[in-house]
């Protein structure tokens, strides 16, 4: 007979390790997928590896792709911790990229260090509101939030569409639906010459340690830490829950805004249907894996943006499809959460005394 | 023979515990909260797993069978039926789907509603015990569900019946009742157990009592030869200590509630036009059997729950649209019936706990940012003052035992030399070490001057505490004149205004 | 043509069936998962497994019903995944959710590239073909509604129907809603709470998938990329609004059907005043506004997102 029994306490050692064994476990099933494609296994985690670590060209690469992934994570972090489950990241992203675009693709004409601050303020503002208003409907209405942002996504992206196709349209784009490009002064600085990387991960850097500040010294984290783990009490002790609710919906938001704005002012310039490639839902993975801790947010992004990476390059030269890498990132998840359950209980197994049977 | 032999080995709970019950007997278990008395019944009934030791159940004929452990379904199958003191019903459902439940083949096309509904109405004939059948259980009465609870052990055919606390949640004339009921079942060869903490209904109603302490079973000894002070020794180990408290005069009022109303969801948790005021130096005891408004009225003054008719004043003080905020500043203590769901964040440090109440005062934090130092000395004073013991200040307060949660509660309640303290059930599952405490500190608080609302099920509790006593039933309140524990009771079950 | 004239259309009437048919199976789905206490957000998954394993297993030669049958048992299987890790481990309904539905859409597309590597237009199969019923079929207006939709819309209300009975009239419906509101009551009768908790989200899960296959056997004749589109997440929201009676979700689906049939419409009507976005829009708002009305009142399932553990009471 198989009993579960809750640990006193989780380790330092599980805590960290849990999460890192768990990614490398997903990694290492890829493997099955691989040989169902008819790949070389040991090849193909080659190409993966060398895709990510082979060049400097790589590696920056693969932390352009991890500085949305920063934003989104640290987004679904912070909500979750206050279980507020914000699932619209996606959504909010593509609201930061629209008021980027809106305001910096020659709206207003300024220099750099009014523009650049104009477009992550409007930005944030836009992904703000993409999470306050089921925020809203939430303490409200009671309706649920998870069905809310996951609908709202829908709404938001068909929304793009038609700006793209209206407001947005660029009129020199030769009719396809983009906006028109941000001005240059409006764009993030790039961190290196020929390199795709750009200022927007320091940015990110500096939210993510931001975060954890305020997450374990601030009165705001106090107070969001309580809500999340348990409202009731919060509520008890005179914590405003609904009002703390708020002001981390608000920053998850605009956390998730954020995310759009250094794609499309840091990276590509202008605004496509297609500039996330479901970063916000992939932000949810980043966030499990870390712990919900905001530092550790940094590191999960950069191993889901080198799965990503590494595998967009191995797809590339061994014609393996590069759903592969969102294989990985799924079933990282999976692992994460059942190693989590490892880190809570332990399975015991009781011996069943003799003689009983009826 | 015509009897049973049970052998239970150690567990954490229970350090290898034997019984005998043996058939038409009603033997008492009987202990303090903590010794171990539930967990030794949910081995029998199957569902805890005992580490070792062995159950044998006689079937008809009086042979004697070892029970296959772990498992529910082998105990029901051996004639074990169980009413727990949390009812297991699931309140969707109609009495008569709680009561068939399990009893026929899941693969079965239809139900048998006719046959269930005829045995049924056959039990409730020899027992007396009645319900509605077609009525959904969350709508019933406690004392209902409980017919209801011990109606689905009955149609099981057992043979054996154990009742968990089955008096807490009744008047005591209907304990008195469900007593009887008993009384009537054993005639017929039924064996019962029930578990109790309460002396007097122990030695009203069994042939034998059972006791044990910490887990291990102190004493064996037939009713007719006991009495109080034996078995009261038997529980504790040594007398228990009177708490010693002095008479005062009651000051100025320091809450009054004028004609307040409360709508809930269901009647269980509202309060119609309730009129009371509470005095310095003064514990007023409401007493009632659970869900008559006791929460209604906890949650208005703890601002939880908001009046929809009716003036709150606290230390003159009127208090519009009250919220935990307003209450707490307004010099509110309060002391939540449950305290690991409201009380506590089980996964933020005790210290943290410690001042989740005043995260606003310049004393916590500056500019918004918590002063941990501070924090920490705070909780380290605390600790030693009130005596809470566990693996550190810095620890999750869900590592605390129930006890030790409570202290942590008390020093942050009483910290804050509250003018009002609105403790609601306080020494529910402590043990009388711990519970002796909270008396104390509820005495401390009322000679230093403030009004206390004491809300307990625990007549005795109320008798033994308050200066003065209400009763609540059915969402109202009424002033008992008698400290008669008859008299009280009576009104408990609204037979007397 | 006005509003009316559509309301009155065989066709209009027809679409709507057709467009509810997924929805009636997801739905239900949910219901069964969520009336025993689980919620499965694996749902948007599971129908884009069901609509690719039904394709793929008809595009392989196992015939219409093999396909269904072969949907039916992918869901089963991304149900089990998510089944084990919220009944017995106990985990994060909501996270595992969404973790199932990232995997199960996953798998679905690694499959279907790998499969087909090359190709620029999806292949065709024959799909599900309009039951049409001699002399029914040509009765005025209810004819061309009701017996030309194909066998799966069919077994969809064949489905309500038998999830209403086994719900309602058989003892493991009484059992699963008991397990639903309170697992202790199920326990202490000696039922098995994880036996009918993973059995009932394994088997909602099927039913998910059948709406998946509908997809791609009936509505369409191929496998696209994203074509769930939301379809999943608007069936958790309708379940809420259905208050998880499997009439009431019946009903909610048909709206939803007939609200998407009329825009699209409405769409070709008055289509040079609106942007066409805002047609497309409407669904999706139409759930949230669904979910807003009836929350406040909504009677869930008590033990909804709740974990229970044997033997820690």
């Amino acid at each position: 007979m198989i009993r579960i029994e809750p640990r006193q306490s989780s380790s330092r050692l599980m805590t960290l390790g849990i999460p890192v064994l768990s990614a490398f476990v997903a990694l290492a099933l890829a493997a099955l997928p691989l040989a169902f494609a008819g790949a070389n296994v040991t090849t193909a985690y080659q190409e993966m590896f060398k895709g990510v670590f082979g060049s400097t060209f790589a590696f920056t690469e693969m932390l352009t792709r991890a500085t949305p992934l920063i934003f989104t994570g640290l987004a679904a972090a912070l909500a979750f911790r206050a279980k507020l489950w914000n699932i619209g990241a996606e959504g909010q992203l593509y609201l930061g990229a629209m008021a980027a675009v809106a305001i910096g693709a020659g709206a207003i004409d300024a220099p750099s260090f009014v523009l650049i601050p104009l477009i992550v303020l409007f930005g944030c503002a836009a992904g703000a509101v993409g999470m306050a208003v089921p925020t809203v409907l939430k303490s409200r209405f009671g309706a649920d939030e998870v069905v809310t942002t996951l609908l709202l996504n829908f709404v938001i992206l068909i929304f793009l569409q038609m700006m793209l196709e209206g407001p947005l349209k660029d009129p020199m784009g030769l009719g396809w639906p983009q906006s028109p490009p941000i001005l240059d002064q409006g764009m993030l600085p790039p961190l290196m010459d020929r390199m795709r990387v750009h200022s927007g991960l320091i940015i990110a850097l500096v939210c993510a340690g931001v975060a954890q500040f305020m997450l374990a010294r601030s009165v705001w984290g106090f107070k969001l830490r309580a809500v999340g783990e348990n409202a009731a009490a919060a509520k008890h002790a005179g914590i405003r829950v609904n009002r703390s609710l708020m002001s981390v919906a608000i920053v998850s938001g605009a956390l998730a805004g954020m995310a759009g704005v250094s794609e499309v002012a840091g990276l590509k310039g202008y605004l496509t249907a297609d500039l996330s490639p479901g970063f916000g839902y992939t932000g949810i993975v980043v966030a499990m894996l870390a712990g919900l801790s905001p530092v550790g947010v940094v590191m999960s992004a950069v191993f889901i943006a080198s799965v990503f990476v590494g595998a967009d390059s191995m797809s590339r030269a061994m014609g393996v499809s590069s759903y592969l890498a969102d294989l990985v990132v799924s079933m990282s998840l999976l692992c994460v959460l059942i190693g989590g359950f490892f880190a809570r209980y332990r399975i015991a197994l009781v011996k069943t005394p003799k003689g009983e049977q009826a | 023979m015509n009897g049973l032999t049970k052998r239970f080995g150690s567990v954490v709970a229970n350090n290898a515990v034997d019984l005998t019950l043996h058939r038409g007997e009603v033997l008492a278990l009987l202990g303090e909260n903590g010794a171990g008395k539930t967990t030794l019944m949910n081995m029998l009934f199957g569902h805890y797993m005992p580490d070792e030791g062995t159950v044998d159940v006689a079937d008809d004929a009086g042979a004697l069978h070892p029970l296959m452990l772990g498992h529910p379904q082998a105990a029901l199958a051996a004639g074990i039926g169980m009413v727990h003191q949390h009812f297991t019903l699931a309140e969707n459902l109609n009495a008569l789907d709680n009561i068939v439940l399990g009893s026929e083949p899941l693969r079965m096309l239809k139900r048998d509603r006719v046959g269930a509904r005829a045995k049924i109405a056959r039990i409730m004939e020899h027992t007396g015990l009645q319900a509605q059948l077609d009525v959904p259980v969350g709508k019933m009465s406690v004392g209902e569900r409980q017919r209801v609870e011990i109606l689905k052990a009955l149609y099981r055919d057992v043979r054996i019946l154990v009742l968990d606390e089955p008096t807490a949640v009744l008047t005591p004339q209907e304990a008195d009742t469900l007593f009887d009921s008993i009384v009537a079942m054993t005639r017929e060869g039924l064996s019962v157990i029930f578990i109790s903490h309460k002396l007097r209904e122990v030695l009203a109603f069994s042939h034998r009592i059972a006791v044990l302490r910490h887990g291990e079973k102190v004493g064996e000894i037939a009713t007719d030869e006991a009495d109080e002070r034996v078995i009261a020794r038997m529980m504790v180990g040594a007398d228990t200590p009177e708490t010693p408290r002095s008479e005062l005069p009651p000051g100025a009022p320091v809450l009054q509630l004028k004609n307040l109303s409360v709508a809930g969801r269901s009647k269980r948790d509202s309060l119609e036009d309730v009129t009371l005021t509470v005095h310095q130096h003064e514990i007023l005891g409401i007493a009632g059997v659970s869900g008559n408004g006791q929460s209604a009225l906890a949650g208005v003054i703890s601002g939880l729950n908001q009046p929809t008719g009716g003036t709150l004043t606290v230390d003159e003080t009127a208090i519009a649209n009250p919220t935990p905020r307003k209450m707490i500043h307004a010099g509110v203590g309060r002391i939540p019936e449950d305290r690991h769901h409201d009380g506590i964040v089980g996964a933020m440090s005790v210290a943290e706990n410690m001042v989740i109440e005043r995260l606003d005062e310049p004393g916590v934090q500056a500019n918004g940012l918590l002063k941990r130092d501070a924090i920490r000395a705070n909780a380290d004073r605390l600790a030693a003052d009130y005596d809470v013991r566990g693996p550190g200040v810095t620890a999750r307060a869900r590592l605390l035992s129930g006890g030790n949660i409570q202290k942590l509660i008390l020093a942050r309640v009483f910290e804050q030399n509250p003018k009002l303290i609105l403790a609601n059930q306080p020494t529910r599952g402590l043990d009388m070490g711990a519970a002796a405490e909270v008396a104390r500190r509820l005495l401390e608080a009322r000679t230093r001057g403030a009004g206390i609302v004491l809300i307990s099920e625990d007549l005795d509790e109320v008798l033994s505490l308050a200066d003065r006593i209400m009763v609540i039933h059915d969402g109202a309140l009424i002033e008992a004149n008698s400290r008669d524990r008859e008299h009280i009771g009576l009104m408990m079950a609204g037979e007397l205004t | 043509m006005d509003i009316l004239q559509i309301l009155l259309s065989e066709s209009f009437w027809a679409a709507s069936l057709r467009i509810a048919t997924p929805l009636i199976f997801g739905v239900l789905g949910a219901l069964l998962c969520e009336k025993t206490g689980v919620l499965n957000l694996g749902i948007e998954g599971i129908f884009a497994a069901g609509a690719m394993a039904g394709w793929m297993a008809v595009w392989l030669g196992a015939g219409l019903w093999g396909g269904v049958l072969v949907a039916a048992l992918a869901g089963a299987f991304f149900g089990l995944i998510h089944a084990i890790l919220t009944v017995p481990l106990g985990l994060s309904q909501h996270v595992s959710g969404l973790g199932v539905t990232m995997f199960a859409t996953s798998v679905s597309y690694f499959t279907y590239r790998t499969a087909l590597p090359n190709v620029s237009s999806p292949p065709r199969i024959e799909p599900f073909q309009p039951l049409d019923v001699p002399l029914l079929s040509d009765l005025p207006f209810l004819g061309p509604v009701l017996f030309q939709q194909t066998a799966l819309t069919w077994l969809a209300i064949l489905m309500v129907g038998l999830v209403w009975y086994v719900l309602n009239r058989t003892p493991l419906g009484v059992a699963l809603q008991a397990v639903g509101d309170n697992p202790d009551s199920v326990d202490a009768q000696g039922l098995s709470v994880y036996g009918l908790r993973i059995g009932a989200v394994v088997a909602g899960s099927a039913l998910m998938a059948l709406g998946g296959a509908f997809l791609t056997m009936s509505a369409f004749d191929a496998f696209f990329f994203g074509m769930v589109n939301g379809r999943g997440w608007v069936c958790i929201a309708l379940v809420i609004f259905a208050s998880w009676k499997p009439g009431k979700a019946l009903l909610g689906a048909l709206l939803f059907g007939a609200f998407d049939a009329l825009q699209v419409r409405l769409q070709t009507e008055v289509g040079a005043l609106l942007p066409g976005q805002v047609f497309l829009m409407a669904p999706y708002i139409l759930s949230i506004i669904a979910l807003v009305v009836a929350a406040r009142k909504a009677d869930y399932p008590r033990a909804l997102l709740t974990p229970w553990f044997k033997g820690q009471r």
